[in-house]
């Protein structure tokens, strides 16, 4: 038998990810106020990101409609900041968001596992729609295509009046994001890892044979579907404080195909692939719109490169590249699903 | 323990189950022969729930199960595997047998730690895998698995499902023909050590005299014949229909 | 009013009648959801919009009618160069793939246009105007709406025909229903899918052509008939020639009466009633 090292704390992986957190935490000195908050929006597309992947890499399901979720978390922070200020906490946001995440989800997921592949596709991209409409059209509620505009939240006791938002988000808000960040990297990789987490996976590659071990294949899909709407939902809450507005553009179906190149960018095979590629796409697509106006030929052209050349993302190719370097063999064949 | 009485499935005129009765006793291995068409994937797929019958009845383990659910006759103990390879092939071959034991012990909904620590089911996984003699590809994909290893695995997965019968579908087709008797040494070995029965679609002549305590031979929907390997081999209507040996066949000729 | 309501029923679902037959026809021959049809729509209307143009005032008016096609080509052009260099090397990889390629050529193609035809809108509305009205139960109707609904009846029945006649038409229908069998009965899947291909990006081009008198065209307005589109789709079934023709009528008729009876909702009307549709059988009206 292999000697099994999960045991042992002193893993190599664990040392990285524990002196990667010591350079985040330290990050605020390095880099630039800019600079910063484009990596702290980076870092809730990576949460964004991360629940996008839990059904898309691990149960097998391309959405095209997480804006919908995005949206749930980001207008629900928008909407209690406007209707209900006396609620306006962290400590009440946050679990809000989740629970308008969570009933969006679990309603569009149940109408949307019913089918499979094209049609699932299909109906997650017109909900999204469905939301976008909504948005719109109840603009006295939700201020329509102007938005609304989010101010600074309190949090656990401390209020921010007169506080600026670069002031704010380079330091309370900062160490939240990364603490939230990293307890939903750990959540996420429990349920990865978590014999629920194989399940998904075995329904992923044999929809077929893992009903028939007894696998109700439907309702785990909900439910990956259900905790892949909240992280999104999460993600687009805190994604809103940093912006500190909301337009209904978040529940149109490109902003979710955003979500989708991101995941593809970074690798949706590896667990660590969203979380990459979210960081890089939120630079490379400040830079592309920075350097020209036709910046959506740029993301649409490298979209393309990437899914003929590098399908496997970023992750994937460094990861098929160490391997190479270590000898290890390679799976057989074009893009390896197996992720670790 | 599987008790099957007059049953019929017709599709259109195609009369493809047509008033089958049966019985499988614990421990038993029972081949099931026929021309291709002769109904055996049909009666098959109706035992294992896939398909539903228009008259007759199934009873396993004293219940009656004619019209349970797929996901129940599971529950029940009854397993399946494929003439074609099902495996799940992204996972490793541990993981291929682990999450049907998941599945079996209901670890799936309740199971929060990671799937690793759970050591239990784990050392089950790597007993079914060295009964089935692959636990040195544990953590192999199954597509680097030969043809023979990924037919045992496929059994070995309906295996972990704990089923008192096991529905195999040729599970030496498509195995070289040296390999064939290697893949089902192991899994009769398997079956045989847990008592467990099955009823085994097979061509291969040679393996259904090996390794069947009984057969059975079909043809047209209807079973024509039944017996002991040598008694079968011997049936004259067995030979003209299956090899086309002999004057007489059953349309009488 | 009533009749005027339905018979702008009728119009919008002519018109989303055209996407949709070509995005179902792709979908059913190659197993690919386009989303990048509506940008062929798109590309469409700019060709069309600035042909007319171009060829000024004083051009007589057959042949501004006959610029309208010029829609339907350059789309069909576009159409066969995704073929051909995007979706083709995607033949063998997994769907998902598929549908991430068209994305990224939505994207592209968005941009594209901005870099073609700029960012106004084209405004060409003498195929239009010059029809002048015609009265319907006493009420004025543009004639130009009916000489669209005239033109997709025709170029329906057009593909109807083609499809259930011509020994291109059967092939392509005997690859939607089993790619497999098809190769094996020596069909040439590559032509023929480019073909499809083809054929869809051009009758969205015409449905894009045919808009246009009557709307600006603008950046970004393929989307929302691309939406409609889906919900066509998903309402008939996929790659249902007939489930096309109905879920456009349901679709038209929801759009036409919603915004007169329920102005604030009509969208989401729509998707109730798709979902209601979808709740009873989950493949479509007339799906597989």
């Amino acid at each position: 038998m292999k000697v099994d090292l999960e045991r042992t704390i002193l893993r190599p992986k664990v040392i990285i990810y524990l002196a990667i957190i010591v350079v985040l935490l330290f990050l605020p000195r390095f880099l630039s106020t800019f600079n910063l908050i484009l990596f702290e929006y980076g870092l809730t597309f990576a949460i964004v990101a991360l629940g996008f992947n839990l059904l898309f890499g691990y149960t097998g399901l391309l959405s095209f409609g997480h804006g919908a979720y995005f949206t749930a978390g980001a207008y629900g922070v928008a909407m209690m900041a406007k209707y209900f200020p006396e609620l306006y906490s962290m400590e009440i946001l946050i679990p809000g968001a989740l629970f308008v995440s969570f009933i969006m989800s679990a309603i569009f997921g149940f109408l949307c596992v019913r089918h499979t592949k094209i049609f699932f596709a299909i109906l997650a991209l017109a909900l999204s729609m469905l939301v976008y409409a909504l948005v719109f059209k109840f603009y006295h509620i939700t201020g329509g295509s102007d938005g609304l505009y989010v101010k600074i939240p309190r949090m656990f006791g401390m209020t921010f009046e007169g506080v600026r938002r670069p002031q704010f988000l380079s330091g309370v808000y900062y160490y939240f994001l990364l603490s939230i960040f990293v307890l939903t990297c750990i959540t996420m990789k429990g349920i990865v890892n978590s014999p629920f987490g194989k399940a998904l996976q075995a329904v992923r590659d044999n929809e077929i044979r893992a009903e028939l071990i007894g696998i109700r294949v439907r309702r785990y899909r909900l439910y990956a579907f259900i905790l892949s709407g909240m992280f999104t939902g999460l993600g687009g809450a805190l994604w809103t404080f940093i912006n500190g507005q909301v337009t209904p553009d978040v529940s149109h179906w490109v902003f979710s195909g955003e979500i989708v190149y991101m995941t593809l960018l970074g690798g949706f095979a590896i667990f660590e692939g969203p979380i990459i590629g979210a960081i890089i796409f939120t630079f490379l697509k400040l830079y592309a719109m920075g350097s020209t106006e036709y910046w959506m030929f740029i993301i649409g052209a490298t979209l393309i490169i990437l899914v003929l050349l590098l399908p496997t993302g970023i992750a994937g190719g460094v990861k098929s590249l160490t391997d190479i370097i270590r000898g290890k063999r390679l799976f057989s064949g074009g893009a390896s699903h197996v992720n670790r | 323990m599987l008790t099957v009485d007059h049953l019929k499935k017709y599709f259109g005129d195609v009369k493809a189950v047509d008033d089958v009765s049966l019985e499988i006793k614990g421990g038993e291995i029972v081949s099931l022969v026929g021309s291709n068409g002769a109904g055996k994937t049909t009666l098959v797929n109706l035992i294992s729930g896939y398909l539903m019958p228009d008259s007759g009845r199934i009873v396993f383990d004293d219940s009656n199960i004619t019209y349970a659910s797929m996901y129940k006759r599971i529950k029940m103990g009854i397993g399946r595997s494929f003439q074609i390879m099902s495996l799940f092939d992204n996972a490793t071959v541990l993981d291929n047998v682990r999450i049907p034991l998941f599945s079996r012990y209901e670890m799936i909904r309740k199971g929060l730690l990671p799937a690793d620590r759970y050591t239990d089911i784990k050392n089950e996984a790597f007993d079914i895998l060295d009964l089935f003699s692959i636990s040195d590809k544990d953590y192999l994909s199954p597509k680097d698995l030969s043809e023979g290893d990924g037919k045992v695995l496929d059994v070995a997965i309906a295996f972990s499902l704990k089923s008192k019968l096991l529905l195999l579908d040729e599970p030496t087709s498509g195995v070289a023909t040296g390999d064939k008797f290697n893949v089902m040494d192991t899994i009769v070995s398997a079956l045989r050590n847990e008592n467990i029965s099955a009823i085994v679609i097979e061509h291969d002549m040679d393996i259904v005299a090996d390794y069947s305590d009984r057969v059975l031979a079909m043809h047209e929907g209807k079973i024509i014949a039944e017996g002991k390997p040598n008694e079968i081999m011997q049936d004259r209507n067995v030979r003209s229909i299956l090899f086309g040996i002999g004057e007489q066949n059953v349309s009488g000729n | 009013m009533w009749p005027i309501y339905i018979l702008n029923g009728f119009y919008f679902s002519a018109l989303i009648f055209l996407i949709s037959l070509g995005l179902n026809i792709i979908l059913g021959v190659m197993g690919i959801l386009n989303l990048a049809h509506g940008s062929l729509y798109a590309i469409g209307a700019f060709m069309a919009a600035w042909a007319i143009i171009a060829l000024g005032k004083g051009t007589p008016i057959s042949l501004i009618y006959a610029s309208l096609i010029s829609g339907a080509i350059l789309a069909a052009l576009f159409g066969l160069f995704m073929e051909y260099f995007l979706i083709r090397p995607m033949y063998k990889r997994a769907l998902e793939y598929q549908l991430l390629i068209t994305f990224g050529t939505l994207l592209l193609l968005e941009d594209v246009i901005k870099m073609i035809w700029g960012g106004e809108a084209y405004y060409a509305s003498r195929p239009f105007d010059v029809l002048g009205k015609v009265h319907i139960l006493g009420n004025p109707y543009p004639a130009y709406f009916l000489l669209v609904m005239i033109v997709t009846l025709l170029i329906g029945l057009l593909v109807w025909v083609f499809m259930a006649k011509t020994k291109v038409g059967i092939m392509l229908r005997a690859i939607s229903l089993d790619r497999e069998m098809a190769t094996a009965l020596g069909l040439n899947i590559h032509k023929l899918s480019t073909f499809a291909f083809v054929l869809g990006a051009a009758l969205a081009g015409l449905a894009g052509a045919l808009i246009v008198p009557t709307t600006a065209a603008l950046l970004g307005f393929g989307m929302e008939p691309l939406i409609l589109a889906f919900i066509v789709v998903v309402v008939g079934g996929l790659g249902s020639l007939k489930g096309a023709l109905v879920g456009s009528l349901i679709v038209g008729q929801t759009r036409s009466i919603g915004i007169v009876v329920f102005p604030e909702i009509e969208l989401a009307l729509l998707f109730l009633i798709a979902a209601v549709i979808l709740v009873a059988k989950p493949e479509g009206l007339f799906g597989r």
